[in-house]
């Protein structure tokens, strides 16, 4: 046993040091997710440049759903980096979204009043989930699944009690919509030269709304008490906890973020639709996973980033939309979407390995 | 060593019950500044019982426990850090994919601005984890890389360095060599020199006489709970220590016992394979 230790080659100083920089760029979590990114740009470039992929209007078009995805995405990581799941998201986005609506259309509320009582709600959820987590210590995966079928249901029955449906529309006629729509949905026009009939590129503030997010979270992973204790949770609970990280209220605040961040993604999705569905966001929680995954976060936590997230997300935005440039039926979207995911866990296991092992 | 001198950690007559096994009986021992005191003892003797109670995981369920004179009441390790009684385990010391200053400074963050403005200063953390190192002569070049890039004995030295440097008084070192190859542990039991050269008092726990030896000062040996006395390296040879931590009759009884197992084995026939030896001696050798 002590002979493997002992006999294992002693590197020179020359080579790590020449070794170093490279060493650092492999610590990176988000490498894998930025030169996946480029590779797949350049590959749509590629296939669908002479019709129209490498245009501001696709760029527009592309970062538009990166964003929506982005912003759950950079949560999800935060939540993933500490050690937990969260499949509950995509049930939050319908939830937040339809409450917004029925309180403002079915109940006259003022928009802003509505969009507030959603996002307590979804707060209210997300603290549920945590404390079930917490006190349970069921694993996170089993609580949201629950989670996710109960808030799903509660929202489909609730709406069905309410409206007498499961769609409902009529939100862009209620009180407040024209200041709320500015901060969640307005867009800045470009003229696309592009674009033979002068249609210009409209780029959605949620792309904004994202990067703000993206730059708190890594503020706060990298720079903050709160940031090291997140890694310190997902690394290893236990060790944090010895050490007096408040593991449990970390973990609490974590699912309340990433149910705020379905409350945004519901928000923005009803004000610029101007209706809500009961299945709004269906799936988005597994596509936030996916996200943050090529982003380089492992899914046992404990290392990750908030920027490997964005350039995770904007990789799956780009292929749901690429693929339409390129006039292969977009049916075929989940093919790619399931195998970049097991690409990239393959290579970030590998950098992973190479930045972590012993010397 | 002057005799008049206060013990910065003392047991009296510490007992401990697990339902109906006597995990400790009537053990007492103490601990003098500046020292290194091993705690020695069989799988089984009580030593885990005995530093569990002593970092504050266990209330003892009789006897007395002192700190720098004054009986204490521990309910958690949080209470015995606050007396500066810092535990250092084999296993949770760090978080191997999170940086070494990352590591060294969790749940104790370095921080600069005001309220909710608070940022941890990494650049000076950095540089604290790089001189406090130095200063227990380890040398590393990035503070920024993943503690898994370290050796276990580098990981157990940063571990002890951040106890150190938190303001630990005691040392509860457990079994910090035991995983480790010669090489690695001897950097262990120099880096322990280096505390204790600061005035910091330890106690090591190990099941190994060839790391305790050239360290302790004293010796606290525990078998089956109880202790067999506390002594100094002048009154315990290592052979001495030796047989009395295993019991060199029952080390005899099984090299008799492994001798005609042989026998056995090769009269019967050639298609059973040999069996190996119990792991935990090839240790003990090295």
């Amino acid at each position: 046993m002590s002979i493997e230790v002992t006999a294992g080659p002693s590197s020179s100083d020359e080579r790590l040091l020449r070794e170093s920089f490279l060493r650092k760029l492999l610590r990176r979590p988000e490498l894998g997710a930025v030169s996946g990114a480029v590779l797949v740009w350049v590959l749509f470039a590629v296939l669908a440049g002479d019709r129209g992929f490498v245009s501001l209007r696709a760029t527009a078009n592309f970062l538009e759903v990166a964003s929506e995805l982005g912003i759950l995405a950079v949560a999800v990581a935060l939540l993933m980096i500490g050690g937990e799941f969260d499949l509950s998201i995509g049930s939050i986005i319908g939830g937040a979204g339809m409450a917004v609506t029925i309180l403002s259309v079915e109940y006259q509320w003022n928009l802003w009043a509505a969009i507030g009582m959603a996002l307590l709600f979804s707060l209210a959820v997300g603290a549920i989930n945590g404390l079930l987590v917490v006190r349970t210590k069921l694993p996170s995966f089993i609580i949201t699944l629950g989670s996710l079928f109960i808030i799903r249901g509660v929202t489909i029955g609730l709406t069905r009690l309410i409206t007498g449906r499961t769609q409902v529309g009529g939100v862009k006629a209620a009180a407040g919509y024209d200041s709320a729509a500015s901060v969640f949905t307005s867009a800045i026009k470009i003229t696309d030269p592009a674009s033979k009939r002068g249609l210009p590129a409209e780029f959605s503030i949620s792309i904004l709304w994202w990067l703000i997010i993206a730059a708190l979270a890594t503020y706060v992973l990298l720079r903050t008490r709160p940031g090291n204790w997140i890694f310190g949770i997902g690394g290893d609970a236990n060790a944090a906890r010895n050490v007096g990280v408040p593991v449990s209220r970390m973990k609490v605040i974590l699912f309340m973020v990433t149910a705020t961040s379905a409350w945004l993604v519901g928000t923005i999705q009803v004000l610029s639709a101007g209706s809500a569905d009961t299945l709004r966001g269906e799936q988005r929680e597994f596509y936030a996973i996916i996200a943050v995954v090529i982003g380089g976060t492992l899914l046992t936590g404990g290392y990750g980033s908030a920027l490997g997230a964005v350039f995770g997300a904007l990789t799956v935005g780009m292929v749901q939309q690429g693929i339409v440039y390129t006039g292969i039926d977009s049916d075929w979207f989940m093919v790619f979407l399931g195998a970049m995911l097991i690409v990239a866990v393959l290579v970030n296991n590998y950098i992973r390995k190479r930045a972590a092992e012993v010397k | 060593m002057s005799a008049d001198q206060t013990p910065i950690v003392e047991a009296r007559n510490i007992s401990k019950y697990f339902g109906g096994v006597i995990a400790l009986k009537d053990v007492s021992m103490e601990l003098r500044h500046g020292e290194v005191m091993c705690l020695l003892g069989d799988n089984g003797a009580g030593k885990s019982t005995l530093i569990k109670i002593l970092s504050g995981v266990h209330p003892p369920d009789e006897g007395e426990y002192l700190v720098e004179g004054r009986t204490v009441h521990f309910t958690s390790p949080r209470d015995a850090l606050e007396h500066g009684i810092a535990t250092v385990y084999q296993d949770l010391a760090m978080i191997p994919l999170m940086s070494i200053t990352r590591n060294f400074f969790l749940g104790s963050e370095l921080t600069q601005g005001w309220s909710f403005l608070k940022r941890f200063d990494i650049r000076r953390a950095n540089c604290i984890v790089h001189e406090e190192l130095r200063k227990m002569g380890i040398d590393i070049r990035d503070p920024a890389q993943p503690v898994g890039t370290l050796s276990g004995g580098e990981r157990q030295s940063v571990a002890i360095a951040r106890a150190v440097y938190f303001g630990a008084k005691v040392l509860i070192l457990d079994e910090p060599t035991s995983a480790l190859g010669v090489k690695q542990a001897g950097v262990v039991l120099r880096y322990i020199a280096q505390a204790r050269m600061r005035g910091i008092a330890v106690i090591l726990i190990t099941h190994n006489p060839h790391h305790a030896y050239p360290i302790g000062d004293r010796f606290t040996i525990l078998k089956r709970g109880r202790t067999l006395g506390t002594f100094t390296k002048a009154e315990l040879s290592r052979s001495d220590m030796i047989q009395m931590m295993s019991g060199g009759e029952e080390l005899e009884d099984l090299e008799r016992e492994l001798r005609e197992f042989r026998e056995q084995a090769s009269s019967r026939s050639a298609e059973t394979p040999s069996q190996e030896e119990p792991g935990g001696f090839g240790e003990e050798s090295g």
